[in-house]
């Protein structure tokens, strides 16, 4: 088949067997993580072992796509429904973020001020029957001093650099797009490579973040609401950004298989979707996790 | 199903050459594992829900049953705690949810003129998902710290202190969230994106409209629910303090964001049964629906109102005084679009031609008692009257008013209104009557008591009560018997139809309106796969 005369009908595909796999999948995942943190046996095996499944899952279905997309096999009107998919996706994805944001800014703005004494109905005396002495400032681990003494992470370093970064590999992004609808395959593969490696440093510099703030903030997960908010927000992003690496990569391997075409190449664009509202998450966090 | 010896019809005239020869469903069990047919996995669905409509009956039952005398009778306080808690999830995600997903799955396209949902391997992925989520769920009843207890609103601290079976819960709505959430996707693009040509948005059905809303609030607020019981598990497993004042956090904030799903959630198990209603009654009035622009835009209201009510739940918990009002007003402020709606559905069957077949029985039942239950929730919307009804009866009694002679009540009605459709048979009219009138009589033996008691003080999800409160309980646990197994009939009617019966004709009632009615009944395997050209004038709704 070309791929240039695009058919007519609607492509309904028949007898999936990938979503069956991803469910056994998930399902041995699942329970098993739970398991695990039950402490009970054979929970970390099968969360191994699930997390394969599903890894499986997810290179045999986007293959099956990708191999049909290649061969002709869409239209236009299936075009629209993969895009419609991914940006309810990336919505959603903004929603499960708001939960988070929304607790960091509940912690700040209400929580924390009245565990300090501020606020009607009743703060004062919570205060001072509960937490008398307890001063509410944020960077705040709360009355109890949960996780002792830490100090605070700044800005300035490495979120910075990581912010140029990330701000960088939109950019660059952008520059395969382009040589892409030019139909310019070679700098879209240099710029996808660029995009791809930035995103990767991103996250070996959010690492070293993450062992300095353990090793010598005494910061971490455990140290009350800052560390909670701080290591939460951040690492659901850091997640975000190594699977949208992940899927750029296999976007430009799929490239050096002459894959996409100048009028072609949705994959891509999904990527490039996902890659800016990560990016654009990210500045959220660095205003409102790091900066204020 | 009777869909295996639909002859197919002879629409090839289109593309055939890319794995596109199959066109009847695949024999054996496999066709069932890995179907994309909109009207298998709807099919799937339905079974799945009223499967699940049982499981979680019987828990109610289990709940009444120690009801029916003050004292602790039969089960122990843990495992009637753990009854209520399921019973609510069950009902929830793995009854009325899912209910209505597999309505949307066979209806929509139809309604729409499309050959089938916009992803069909997705459509197989979310159903495929819930019984798998349901065991991890269903299976914490078997550990030895036995199952969630807490609460379906899984409020901390109380649920952190739960056993074993707490990671199992937490992962297993993760599970069901990710079906709701590709599901809701599959269903906006559809609606989005499958149209057959011509068809404008103001033209589409009711329950169309009302499951692209209900769908936006599912991708809006199920993530949201997500992040939650995320910030639960790692505060349980691994020492962050979100939900621990002693570290800064707040167990108010769970509440806050829970709730911030939590009440669209209720609209997402109410919307489309407002289109159901929409269709139904229209059909048997034989008047066109009432005021169809009205209703688009009161369901659009509903949708954004129920963002900014959450805390309606939290009156008690504490907040500032001006979170009090704001949230009683908008709260209040919801019954107006809402009684649009009602005075739509009587003004369409105002001066109709009416006729009471059974799903018009069921939807003038929705009518009424769910209009019960909106009035009661309009009492509890007023803080300083919430104050006294918070956690009691009452409560039980207004959203089982919605939820039971409302949300379930449609969906009895749209069985039996498509049922002929979908198995080309008509169901047994005498017994649907009767399963109807028998139904309504025990439902309101069941609920409406619950008012009483709880006025009177009676507080929920404990399994001991004062002795004033004996009489009224012992008589809505009458009720619950009565309801519970008359819904045996609703079964045997189904599975009846399904194996024979009268035959339906392709319009199959006098006032049916819409493109689900132009295809034959059972409607073929694959409908519309060459869109109908719709003009102005078509009749779509
Ligand atoms: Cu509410």
């Amino acid at each position: 088949m070309s791929s240039t005369t695009a058919p007519s009908a609607y492509y309904i595909p028949h007898a999936a067997r990938w979503p069956i796999v991803g469910s056994v999948g998930l399902f041995i995942f699942f329970y098993g993580f739970a398991t695990w943190l039950n402490g009970a046996a054979f929970g970390k095996e099968m969360f191994f072992l699930g997390t394969a499944i599903v890894v499986f899952m997810m290179f045999g279905w986007f293959g099956q796509v990708a191999r049909e997309s290649e061969s002709g096999t869409y239209n236009g009107q299936v075009d629209s429904s993969f895009r419609m998919c991914m940006m309810w996706f990336i919505f959603s994805e903004v929603m499960f973020f708001a939960a988070f944001f929304g607790a960091l800014f509940y912690a700040r703005s209400f929580s924390g001020p009245w565990l300090g004494g501020d606020g009607a109905g009743g703060a004062e005396m919570t205060n001072a029957i509960l937490y008398q002495g307890h001063d509410y400032v944020w960077p705040s681990d709360g009355p109890a001093h949960i996780g002792g003494g830490f100090q605070q992470m700044g800005w300035f370093g490495l979120p910075l650099i990581n912010t140029l970064l990330l701000l960088t590999s939109g950019l660059t992004c952008t520059f395969a797009h382009h040589a892409i609808r030019e139909g310019k395959r070679k700098p879209f593969i240099l710029w996808l490579g660029a995009t791809v490696g930035l995103g990767f440093i991103f996250v070996c510099l959010q690492a070293y973040e993450y062992y300095h703030a353990y090793s010598a903030l005494n910061l971490k997960m455990t140290s009350g609401i800052y560390g909670s908010t701080f290591f939460m927000l951040t690492g659901f992003h850091g997640f975000h950004v190594t699977m949208g690496a992940i899927i750029l990569l296999v976007v430009m391997i799929r490239a050096m298989f002459s894959h996409f075409s100048a009028d072609n190449h949705f994959a891509f664009e999904a990527a490039a979707w996902y890659w800016h509202f990560v990016d654009v998450v990210w500045l959220g966090l660095f205003i409102f996790v790091y900066l204020l | 199903m009777s869909s295996n010896d639909v002859t197919h019809h002879a629409a090839d005239d289109h593309d055939h050459d890319h794995g596109h020869d199959e066109h009847g469903p695949a024999p054996g069990l496999m066709r069932w594992v890995t179907t994309t047919n909109h009207k298998d996995i709807g099919t799937l669905y339905l079974w799945f829900s009223l499967v699940m409509f049982f499981i979680g009956g019987a828990m109610a039952l289990v709940i009444r049953a120690e009801l029916f005398q003050p004292g602790i009778q039969i089960v122990d306080p843990m495992f009637f705690n753990s009854m209520t808690t399921m019973h609510a999830i069950v009902m929830i995600f793995g009854v009325v949810m899912p209910a209505f997903v597999g309505l949307a799955n066979w209806m929509i396209p139809m309604m729409i003129g499309a050959p089938d949902m916009a992803l069909p391997r997705l459509n197989n992925w979310s159903f495929w998902i819930m019984p798998f989520a349901f065991t991890i769920m269903l299976s914490t009843l078997f550990m030895d710290s036995g199952g969630p207890a807490g609460g379906w609103t899984l409020y901390p601290p109380l649920v952190l202190q739960m056993g074993d079976s707490f990671a199992y819960v937490i992962f297993a709505i993760h599970f069901l969230g990710i079906s709701s959430v590709m599901g809701s996707i599959n269903i906006v693009a559809t609606i989005f994106n499958m149209r057959a040509p011509g068809m404008t948005f103001m033209q589409m059905p009711m329950f169309v409209w009302t499951w692209l809303i209900t769908a936006y609030l599912l991708i809006a607020t199920i993530p949201v629910f997500a992040g939650a019981v995320t910030m639960l598990l790692t505060d349980r497993f691994f020492g962050t303090s979100f939900f621990n004042a002693a570290g800064g956090g707040d167990p108010v904030m769970f509440q806050h964001i829970f709730w911030f799903f939590g009440h669209p959630e209720v609209y997402i198990l109410i919307l489309p049964a407002f289109g159901i209603v929409s269709s139904i009654i229209p059909t048997f009035a034989r008047k066109p629906l009432f005021g169809y622009d009205s209703m688009v835009y009161a369901t659009a209201s509903i949708a954004f109102l129920s963002f900014i009510v959450w805390a309606h739940h939290m009156f008690t918990t504490g907040m500032p005084l001006a979170g009090s009002l704001f949230f009683m007003f908008s709260t209040m402020m919801i019954s107006v679009p809402t009684g649009v709606k009602v005075f739509n559905w009587v003004a369409t069957m105002w001066r109709g031609s009416m006729t009471f077949e059974t799903p018009m029985l069921f939807a003038i039942g929705f009518v009424i008692m769910f209009t019960v239950g909106g009035l009661s929730g309009l009492m509890l919307a007023i803080t300083p009257a919430d104050i006294q009804y918070h956690d009691t009866y009452f409560v039980v009694a207004h959203f089982h008013y919605v939820l039971v002679p409302g949300a379930i009540y449609s969906l009895m009605a749209a069985t039996y209104y498509w049922l002929p459709k979908w198995t080309g048979n008509m169901y047994d009219e005498t017994l649907g009557k009767w399963h109807f009138w028998i139904s309504t009589v025990f439902v309101n033996v069941l609920f409406f008591p619950m008012h009483f008691v709880g006025l009177a003080g009676m507080p929920r999800r404990i399994p001991d009560y004062s002795l004033q409160f004996a009489d009224w309980n012992m008589i809505a646990t009458i009720g619950a018997f009565g309801f519970g197994f008359s819904q045996l009939m609703f079964v045997y009617i189904i599975v009846k139809c399904v194996r024979g019966g009268e035959k339906a004709t392709a319009n199959v009632w006098e006032g049916a309106r819409g493109l689900e009615w132009t295809v034959a009944s059972p409607a073929p395997y694959h409908t519309f796969e060459t869109a109908p050209a719709i003009e102005s004038s078509t009749v779509t709704r």
